[in-house]
C-alpha cells in the first residue's frame, strides 16, 4: 500500500472508530481499554514496533502519516501514553525476549497499562541520586522507597523502576532498572493534586515489594543506561506528542483563537502571526527529526532541543492567549486560563528547560561540564535531596 | 515534503565548503570581492548555472540545491555578487529572453536585480527589443560588481522586465558606505541607459524565491556563528574554568542550538515548496524570512556578544557576521512586510 493509500485508510478508519462526543458515558479507563483494542486490530497500535512483539514493523513515514490524521481527532490514548512513548521502547530496545513477549503485546492492545517510577522527592532533575533501594532476596529483589511525579500510576498495572542496588559506588553505578507489579499489596498509590487542580500524577509508596529477577531489565547496576534509553524516548514522544491531544483540542491554538478574537486589529494579528512562526518552526523541526530518524540518524540528545521548544511554546502560547482574551480568560474554569495553569508542566515534566539546555550544551554541542563532585563520591558518602 | 539532504547534496556541500575554505577563507573576506574566486566558483563548482536550465548551460538544479550552496557561501561570508546574481537568475528563469541565462551559468556575467520601492520608479521608452531607461535606485546589491542590472520598469504597454549593462553610458553607479564591509551596495542612477526587454514582468513567484535563497544565506550564517563560538566555548578559560562550562554561557549556546534547528528546517521546507509545492510557497517563503532573518540576526548578535571584548574589536570577524546578518535581515525590505505577508496569508 503506498503513502497515500495508507493515509486514506487510516482516515477512514478514525471517522468510523473514533468517539465524537469528549465526554462519552461510562467508565474512561474501560472505554479507552476498548477503543485501544479496536486500534490494535486496525493495525495502528505500534506502527513501527517490531512484528516479532506486536507491532507492524512499518517505518516513520506510517507513523506520521497516522499522526497527521489523528491530529484532527481527539483519540482517548492519555492512560497508554507513557507505555507507548516510554516503557514500551525500553523493553523493545533493552528488555529480553520473555519480557517482549510478555509484556508488549499487551500493551500495545491496551490490555496493560504502565507507569515509570524514576524521580523521587530528593530527585528530579538530579534523578541519579534516587533513594528508593532494591536488596537482593534469594531469586528476586525487596524494594523500599518513595517515588513521585508518577502520571497514570493510579491507572497502572505495571511500573518502570529505576532503583539503587549498590551504595558503595558511585551513584550511577548502583542502580538498577525493574518492571514492578503495581498490584502488589506493598504498592501503596496516592493521588498529588497538580496545579491545575487536577490529579493526574501520583505519589508511590513501596513497603517490601518483592520483585522476581525476571523482570530485572538490563544488567544488576547497569540501570542508568537503561534509564537514558528509556528518557532519550521521553523526550521524543513528548515533542511529537504521542498520546496527547491535538492542536484541534487546544483552546490556545491558533485555529481556536482566530475564531474568537478582533483579528482586525493589527496588533492582535501580530501576535497571532508570532504564535503561527513559532509552531510552525517546531512543527517543521519534528518532522524533519522523523525524517532523520527514518533515514536511519537517530536524533538522540537533539530530541531535547525538541522538548526544550515545545515546553517553551507550551508555556509562550497560554500566556499569549490569555492576553489576547482578556479579563474572561481568568474565571469561570475558562479553557485560557485552564491551558495557563496546566501549561507550566510541559516545562518541568521529562526534564526542566535548565536540564535540557544542559543535555544540548554538553552532548549536543559537546561543550565542557560542569565541575562536577558526584562523579566519583560512593553514593553512600554523598549530599543528595534537600539539606538544611 | 523533503527536509533532509540527499547523498547528491550532501557531496555538494562538502565540495562547495572545501573550495571556500581554501579560496575565500575568512581572513580574505575583508579584501572584497575577487573576480578570480567568483569564475573559480563557477568553472569548479558550477553554482552560479545551479538552478539555469540543461538548455541554457546551468545545472538543471533545484532550489534545495541551491540552498546547500548558499549556506556555504553565507558561512564563509563570501563577499561578491554570488547572491545578487541569484536573486537576478531567479528572475531571468520567469521571463520571455532567456539569453543572459547562458552567460550566467558560463560564469561570464554576473547580474543583480534592482527592487524599486513602486512600480513606475524605472520608466523605459522601448523600440522594439531596446529601450532606454530611466529612473534612480537607492540601493542595489553588490552593485557596483555586477555587469548587468535586471529591472522592471514601465512602459506605455505595461511593466516590463529590462537588463541594462551597467558599465554602459547613461549608467551612474556610487558605491555605498555600507555597513557589510564584505558585500557593498550601490545607488543607480539611470539616465536613458541603454535596455533590453526582457518580456513582460511576471506575476509573482520572483519575490517568494528571493526569500527563500536569502534564507539559505542567513542559515549558513547562523551555523558559522554558532560553530564559531561554540568552539571558543571550549578554549577560552576564566576563573579556572572554560566559559562553555559555565550555565550562564552554555544555556545560552543551547538556545542558539535550538534556533539553528527550527532555521534549518524552515529553510528545508521553503526550498522544497519552491521547486514541489508551489501552493505552499507564499506562506513557507514568508516564514522563512520571518523567522530564519530574525534568528540569523539574534544568533549572531549573541555570538558576538559572548565573546566579550575581543568580539567588539576590528580585528575580531565577530562583528562582520553581526553586520552581514542585519543587512540580511532589511535586505527584502523592513522585517514587517513578511509578517504582514504571512497574516495576509493566514487570512488573519
Amino acid at each position: 500500500m503506498n503513502l497515500a493509500d495508507y493515509r486514506r485508510a487510516a482516515r477512514a478508519w478514525l471517522v468510523a472508530n473514533t468517539p465524537s462526543d469528549h465526554r462519552p458515558e461510562g467508565d474512561p479507563i474501560a472505554l479507552a481499554k476498548d477503543f485501544m483494542a479496536r486500534l490494535y486490530d486496525a493495525g495502528y497500535s505500534g506502527i513501527t514496533w517490531p512484528r516479532q512483539w506486536g507491532g507492524q514493523g512499518l517505518t516513520q513515514a506510517e507513523e506520521r502519516a497516522f499522526a497527521a490524521e489523528a491530529g484532527d481527532f481527539t483519540l482517548p490514548l492519555y492512560v497508554f501514553s507513557i507505555g507507548l512513548g516510554m516503557t514500551g521502547p525500553t523493553l523493545v530496545d533493552r528488555g529480553t525476549d520473555e519480557q517482549r513477549e510478555r509484556f508488549v503485546r499487551p500493551l500495545l492492545r491496551g490490555e496493560e497499562i504502565w507507569c515509570q517510577l524514576f524521580s523521587e522527592p530528593g530527585a528530579g532533575s538530579d534523578v541519579a541520586s534516587l533513594q528508593t533501594r532494591a536488596a537482593r532476596d534469594g531469586d528476586g529483589w525487596i524494594v523500599n522507597g518513595q517515588k513521585v511525579w508518577t502520571s497514570v500510576a493510579h491507572h497502572a498495572d505495571w511500573g518502570l523502576l529505576l532503583a539503587r542496588t549498590d551504595v558503595d559506588v558511585p551513584k550511577h553505578k548502583g542502580l538498577t532498572m525493574f518492571v514492578v507489579d503495581m498490584h502488589h499489596p506493598g504498592v501503596t498509590v496516592r493521588p498529588l493534586r497538580d496545579m491545575s487542580g487536577r490529579a493526574n500524577f501520583n505519589e508511590i509508596f513501596f513497603d517490601d515489594v518483592h520483585i522476581p529477577d525476571e523482570h530485572r531489565v538490563g544488567e544488576v547496576n547497569d540501570g542508568w543506561g537503561v534509564a537514558v534509553t528509556t528518557l532519550l524516548h521521553e523526550r521524543l514522544s513528548i515533542s511529537a506528542g504521542v498520546g496527547m491531544g491535538s492542536q484541534r483540542d487546544n483552546p490556545a491554538s491558533l485555529e481556536a483563537l482566530r475564531e474568537v478574537l478582533d483579528t482586525s486589529d493589527p496588533l492582535v494579528r501580530d501576535q497571532l502571526v508570532e504564535l503561527h512562526i513559532r509552531s510552525r518552526a517546531l512543527a517543521l523541526f519534528n518532522q524533519r527529526l522523523a525524517q532523520e530518524t527514518n533515514a536511519g540518524v537517530f536524533p538522540g540528545a537533539r530530541g531535547s532541543a525538541a522538548k526544550l521548544l515545545l515546553a517553551e511554546l507550551t508555556v509562550f502560547q497560554a500566556d499569549l492567549a490569555t492576553q489576547l482574551a482578556g479579563p474572561a480568560s481568568v474565571v469561570d474554569d475558562h479553557p485560557l486560563g485552564q491551558a495557563l495553569a496546566v501549561a507550566p508542566g510541559m516545562a518541568l515534566g521529562g526534564g526542566t528547560n535548565e536540564i535540557m539546555r544542559n543535555i544540548v550544551g554538553d552532548r549536543v554541542l559537546n561543550l565542557p561540564p560542569e565541575p562536577r563532585v558526584d562523579k566519583t563520591v560512593p553514593f553512600k558518602d554523598l549530599k543528595v535531596g534537600t539539606q538544611a | 515534503m523533503k527536509l533532509v539532504l540527499s547523498q547528491e547534496q550532501q557531496e555538494l556541500r562538502a565540495a562547495v565548503r572545501a573550495f571556500l575554505g581554501a579560496a575565500s577563507p575568512l581572513p580574505k573576506v575583508r579584501d572584497g570581492y575577487d573576480p578570480q574566486v567568483y569564475t573559480r566558483l563557477s568553472g569548479e563548482l558550477g553554482l552560479p548555472g545551479l538552478i539555469i536550465g540543461e538548455e541554457y548551460g546551468g545545472a538543471g538544479g533545484g532550489f534545495a540545491d541551491l540552498a546547500v550552496a548558499l549556506e556555504e557561501t553565507g558561512a564563509a561570508l563570501l563577499p561578491g555578487p554570488f547572491l545578487a546574481t541569484t536573486f537576478a537568475t531567479i528572475a531571468l528563469t520567469r521571463v520571455p529572453d532567456k539569453e543572459l541565462l547562458a552567460g550566467i551559468a558560463e560564469g561570464r556575467i554576473t547580474a543583480t536585480l534592482g527592487q524599486p520601492p513602486a512600480d513606475g520608479d524605472v520608466t523605459a521608452e522601448t523600440g522594439g527589443e531596446s529601450a532606454a531607461v530611466t529612473g534612480t535606485l537607492a540601493q542595489v546589491l553588490s552593485g557596483m560588481e555586477a555587469d548587468v542590472l535586471v529591472v522592471p520598469a514601465r512602459t506605455p504597454d505595461g511593466l516590463v522586465m529590462v537588463a541594462v549593462e551597467l558599465a554602459g553610458e547613461g549608467v551612474t553607479r556610487t558605491p555605498l558606505a555600507a555597513l557589510d564591509i564584505t558585500r557593498g551596495q550601490a545607488r543607480v542612477e539611470l539616465a536613458g541607459a541603454r535596455g533590453r526587454v526582457l518580456g513582460p514582468r511576471p506575476d509573482g513567484g520572483i519575490g517568494d524565491r528571493l526569500c527563500v535563497a536569502l534564507a539559505a544565506e542567513q542559515l549558513g550564517v547562523m551555523r558559522a556563528c554558532l560553530d564559531a563560538i561554540v568552539a571558543y566555548a571550549k578554549v577560552r578559560v576564566t576563573f579556572g574554568r572554560y566559559i562553555g562550562s559555565y550555565q550562564g554561557v552554555k544555556h545560552k549556546l543551547a538556545d542558539m542550538h535550538c534556533k539553528l534547528e527550527q532555521a534549518e528546517s524552515i529553510v528545508r521546507f521553503a526550498a522544497w515548496a519552491a521547486d514541489e509545492s508551489p501552493d505552499e510557497l507564499p506562506s513557507a517563503a514568508a516564514l522563512a524570512q520571518a523567522y530564519v532573518g530574525r534568528a540569523c540576526f539574534e544568533v549572531a548578535r549573541d555570538h558576538l556578544l559572548l565573546h566579550g571584548g575581543i568580539g567588539y574589536t576590528w580585528e575580531h570577524d565577530a562583528h562582520l557576521f553581526y553586520k552581514r546578518a542585519k543587512t540580511d535581515e532589511v535586505l527584502l525590505g523592513p522585517p514587517r512586510i513578511h509578517r504582514n505577508r504571512l497574516a495576509e496569508l493566514l487570512e488573519l
